[in-house]
């Protein structure tokens, strides 16, 4: 077994960790303390981070595309998921995916 | 069970579909194992943490560098199990079932199941969540390996796009799911954190991100609050 299979697998079973101490504990924990809010915004800001850095600095594949092109690409889906369609993901993801293609087109001809 | 499946046959298992195509592309091109990549989706089953897991391995972070923080991505699974077991359970109980049932939790079947599940009667609701939960996870699992697959036969800069669709449904499910003042607040200071964080040390940008960026928003939320109050 490859380390990556072997890394699913981890990750797979301490995911389920916190799903099962969820079944065990639904029946006396209270989901207002200030634990639980700040557990929650440690889980939000994880997320948040993860994204930006993605979008900032990407590894793999995105490499090939510029700052400007993924920056816009997100402004336009987030623009498209709140104002435009309130909410509609598949409006906003199919909308970055769009103007990413685009801009890399008009990139590439310009550069060819 | 029937009714779940036919409910998720539509807008949800797409919309999901599509975040997941664009995991499997990204993972293909990271250079990473088809079989490892499909799985990660059924054992996983939580698409942050599969993309935190393919980019840190990819970047070369330590074994449990990768585990520790797609575990730490996880702990939301804990509140959101522990507000929709009630929900699912017609009296207090820990059988075997709810705990099957644990595994098909995600962001998408967590909010439909919330918004759904008080016009289902107790006793159906159980059956209707399986049925939802798992065309989704059947769906997504063909999305991935489709995605895996067809991004070799799209031209190169339409896979591009393609992979960049992982990472903004991803932004959207995110921002779109926190909707009080203390969820933005964490929000924008990881999302602060983790890219400075990362030109420093890459591996722990994601960690650091999260208890640095998250304190920091509890922190400011707590101050606004309280500066609100005493005004």
């Amino acid at each position: 077994m490859s380390e990556y299979v072997l890394l699913v697998v981890a990750c797979g079973a301490g995911t389920y960790l916190w799903r099962g101490l969820g079944v065990a504990v639904s029946t006396r924990l209270s989901t207002d303390s200030e634990l639980f809010a700040w557990v929650g915004c440690v889980a939000f800001a994880m997320l948040a981070g993860l994204v930006s850095r993605i979008v900032l600095f990407p590894s793999g594949a995105l490499e090939q595309t510029s700052l400007w092109q993924r920056l816009a690409a997100t402004v336009v889906s987030l623009v498209v998921y709140f104002v435009i369609t309130k909410k509609s993901l598949i409006a906003g993801v199919l909308s970055s995916a769009g103007v990413m293609y685009l801009l890399l087109l008009i990139t590439a001809k310009s550069a060819g | 069970m029937r009714e779940g499946a036919r409910h998720a046959a539509g807008i949800p298992a797409l919309v999901l579909a599509a975040g997941y195509m664009g995991f499997g592309a990204l993972a293909a091109g990271n250079g990473l194992s088809f079989a490892g990549t499909v799985l990660s989706t059924l054992f996983i089953w939580a698409l942050p943490g599969q993309l935190i897991l393919v980019e840190m391995h990819t970047l070369g972070a330590p074994f449990f560098a990768v585990l520790l923080s797609v575990m730490i991505s996880a702990v939301r699974f804990l509140p959101m199990t522990v507000v929709m077991m009630p929900l699912l359970r017609e009296a207090p109980s820990r059988q075997p079932r709810y705990y099957a049932a644990a595994q098909l939790i995600s962001m998408t079947g967590w909010a439909w199941a919330m918004t759904r599940f008080p016009s289902i009667p107790p006793e159906r609701r159980l059956g209707y969540f399986f049925g939802f939960a798992l065309t989704l996870m059947a769906s997504a699992s063909a999305a991935t390996a489709l995605g895996f697959l067809a991004g070799d036969l799209l031209p190169p800069l339409a896979k591009l796009a393609f992979v960049f669709m992982s990472p903004i449904y991803f932004l959207l499910m995110l921002t779109g799911s926190a909707s009080d003042a203390l969820g933005r607040a964490a929000i924008v200071f990881g999302a602060i954190v983790g890219p400075i964080t990362h030109l420093v040390t890459p591996q722990w940008s994601v960690m650091v991100a999260g208890v640095v960026g998250g304190t920091l928003g509890y922190a400011a939320h707590r101050a606004w609050r309280g500066l609100a109050r005493s005004r």
